[in-house]
């Protein structure tokens, strides 16, 4: 075991696939010599050379594009796009070919790589350095979707995303990426994709979300136990194909539910996950189904703070929710 | 193979924006600049260009018969995009736009495949999933066609560079038309390609319009070979009417990628004598009389009067071609419409390579659900 954040985390998992699979390259803005502009690719460039960590033009598209020719020719390309917030001139090459490939050639060619995506506020850094972009992406036919909410998740997810056979976007949520140091085992495992976790058992409502909003739906729990409020928190980890049933399952314990994500609020996984709750645990539910998420605004700056569904925001609804 | 085209690979020199060409209209090869193909791999490629005119002109009849949904060809273009392809080796990889099936064909994709492809039956290989024409040919080395414009070309120059990465002797040549030079994804392959030294042919189809759009309102560049030189890429502007000329300036340029030399623009100038597509109606945009002229330049044409002039062709080989096949035609489309459409559970698998547990549910759902009453 070792003390790991999750950059160190991430640069972990990126050194052992490189080492335990020579089809994996590494290609983006700044991720050689620099080691990202996150540090989440550092030491790599001289461990592995220019050849399997490459410093790339500045263009998503070309990097997104390249890195599909890759796939195509059988490489394990992981290509870094260094903000979220500037992933949408990649977006017609993820959604209409990357996400496509398999269906659209009946199976005869597969585009497996991993897009590692920084994403979320909470880093002072405004409109375009603090998005959230998952929904389109959880919305696209062929893409699977991966948060994850420790470092520990997010070596063995991400270990895990690089052996699928499909495209996968890894958003790593950047207001972890240093906020905590946890154990992590050295060498490989895997953590399965599709499995949710619930990381605090309670009776009273279910409480579901995922990346950096994990870590305050844990601190809303532990707040609103004070007031004999026992809430059972789910970690969702892989945002789609996503695991409802553990959620089901504990709704039809709880009877209520709770789902915040820092992604704006229409059309959100909230509202998707709180139609699937309604489809198949409906004479379960006590109490109205309730999301806490961004605003439906741009993300602003100075008031990151009051955008983001913070604890301060979960805990009302947790207690409103309890004793509807 | 002894090749000859010249061409200047600086891109700024004005030497490099002359216009390849071999044979005049009636078929006489310059010797100055005659590659000298021999005369059987010349006949593949006329043959070839031929069946791809008559398959066109066949697959457009079946749109306006309601037996197909949808054609788009390349009437006009027949010598660039068979020609080129002749000049590949079995191990260089095709990105396509949507024009180059002729190529595929050539590379020995079987015709059944592609009638099934234009049918979206049980046998297509895209399992009824694309609309027609959007042809994947794994076995020919032939991408899958995309119709977002450009979002090939990127890809082509990332499969190359896999291959240099992976010391594979292969080069990727990417088809496009005159709209995609004005792309995000052109711009940015160039640009990789030229950083990184990939192995890639960007072949432009010059036809003249982006369905209405001509050249006059896509650039204004001297000409579209001119924008390699912004990305260090030298550029070629080749008759693209003149199979000769586009067999030769394609060779070159491949033999030039395999040896370590690097990425070439080539643009072929050529004319789109049809429709955009089985949905588009010239009239509305461009006068009979340019498309007249420049029908002139018929490719098909001008390579039959050259082998004609070698006496390697007369009207009997010609109608014994044309027979053999509109018959191997025939027995396609006759097959093609005797076989089911794919089933109805198809439509949920290769989402993933594993069915994830909500498109079991779907696919559960639609099998056991109530069925359309339009046609399939």
């Amino acid at each position: 075991m070792t003390q790991m954040n999750m950059v160190s985390a991430v640069n972990d998992a990126l050194r052992i696939a490189m080492q335990n699979d020579e089809r994996v390259v590494l290609l983006g803005e700044d991720v050689g010599k620099l080691g990202g502009v996150f540090r989440a690719t550092a030491g790599l460039h001289k461990e592995f050379g220019g050849d399997r960590v490459i410093d790339t033009p500045l263009s998503e598209t070309g990097i997104i594009g390249t890195a599909i020719g890759m796939a195509l020719n059988g490489l394990r390309p992981i290509p870094e796009i260094q903000f979220g917030d500037f992933i949408y001139p990649a977006v017609d090459q993820l959604i209409n070919e990357a996400a496509k490939y398999r269906y659209r050639t009946g199976g005869d060619f597969v585009c497996p790589m991993v897009v590692r995506v920084p994403v979320g506020g909470g880093i002072r850094g405004g409109h375009y350095h603090s998005q959230t972009p998952e929904t389109m992406f959880i919305h696209t036919a062929g893409l699977k979707v991966v948060c994850p909410s420790n470092p520990y998740d997010a070596k063995g997810l991400l270990l895990a995303a690089i052996r699928e056979n499909d495209p996968v976007l890894f958003l790593e949520p950047k207001r972890v990426y240093r906020a905590l140091k946890m154990d992590v085992p050295e060498g490989s495992y895997l953590v399965e994709l599709s499995r949710a976790k619930v990381v605090r058992e309670g009776e009273h409502v279910t409480l579901v979300a995922w990346g950096a909003m994990l870590l305050e739906a844990i601190a809303a729990a532990e707040e609103v136990k004070e007031q004999g409020i026992e809430a059972e928190v789910i970690d969702l980890r892989t945002l789609w194909p996503v695991d409802t049933e553990t959620v089901v399952e504990s709704v039809k314990k709880t009877g209520r539910m709770v789902i915040v994500h820092e992604a704006a609020k229409a059309c959100g996984l909230g509202g998707e996950m709180v139609a699937q709750i309604c489809e198949k645990a409906f004479t379960h539910l006590q109490a109205p189904p309730r999301r806490v998420t961004g605003w439906d605004t741009p993300f602003p700056y100075t008031l990151e703070n009051e955008y983001l569904p913070l604890a301060h925001r979960i805990v009302p609804a947790l207690t409103e929710t309890a004793r509807y | 193979m002894k090749v000859v085209a010249k061409q200047d690979s600086t891109p700024a020199s004005a030497a490099s924006r002359k216009l390849v060409s071999v044979l005049d209209l009636d078929g006489r090869a310059d010797p100055e600049q005659d590659p000298r193909l021999e005369l059987s791999l010349v006949k593949r490629i006329y043959e070839a260009m031929v069946r791809t005119h008559l398959i066109d002109a066949r697959l457009m009849k079946l749109q306006r018969q309601g037996r197909i949904g949808f054609h788009v060809g390349c009437e006009g273009e027949e010598a660039t995009v068979i020609a080129s392809s002749a000049a590949l080796r079995e191990q260089d990889w095709i990105f396509p736009c949507y024009r180059e099936v002729g190529g595929a064909l050539y590379r020995g994709l079987p015709l059944q495949s592609y009638i099934d492809n234009m049918y979206g039956n049980s046998n297509d290989t895209a399992k009824g999933r694309q609309m027609p024409d959007h042809v994947t040919a794994r076995s020919v080395h032939f991408a899958s066609i995309t119709a977002p414009i450009g979002t090939q070309i990127t890809q082509a120059v990332g499969f190359a560079w896999a291959a240099k990465i992976k010391k594979q002797d292969l080069v990727t040549v990417t088809y496009f038309g005159d709209g995609a030079t004005s792309s995000n994804d052109f711009h940015a392959g160039l640009n990789f390609a030229g950083v990184f030294q990939t192995p890639t042919l960007f072949l432009l189809r010059n036809n003249g319009w982006a369905i209405s759009v001509p050249a006059d309102h896509q650039t204004h560049s001297r000409c579209y070979a001119d924008k390699g030189i912004a990305y260090g890429v030298p550029g070629v502007r080749c008759d693209g009417t003149d199979a000769l000329a586009v067999y030769a300036v394609t060779r070159a340029a491949l033999e030039r990628a395999a040896n370590g030399g690097g990425p070439t623009l080539i643009e072929f100038v050529s004319y789109r004598t049809g429709p955009h597509s089985s949905s588009d109606d010239p009239s509305a945009y461009r006068d009979t009389a340019e498309t007249e002229e420049q029908a002139k330049r018929d490719p098909i044409k001008r390579l039959r009067r050259y082998l004609e002039r070698q006496n390697a062709w007369s009207e009997a080989d010609q109608t014994a071609v044309e027979e053999r096949l509109q018959a191997e035609l025939n027995a396609c489309i006759e097959r093609a419409e005797a076989t089911a459409p794919p089933s109805i559970a198809s439509m949920f698998e290769d989402v993933f390579e594993d069915m994830p547990a909500h498109l079991l549910e779907q696919q559960a759902e639609c099998v056991n659900g109530p069925r359309t009453r339009k046609r399939h």
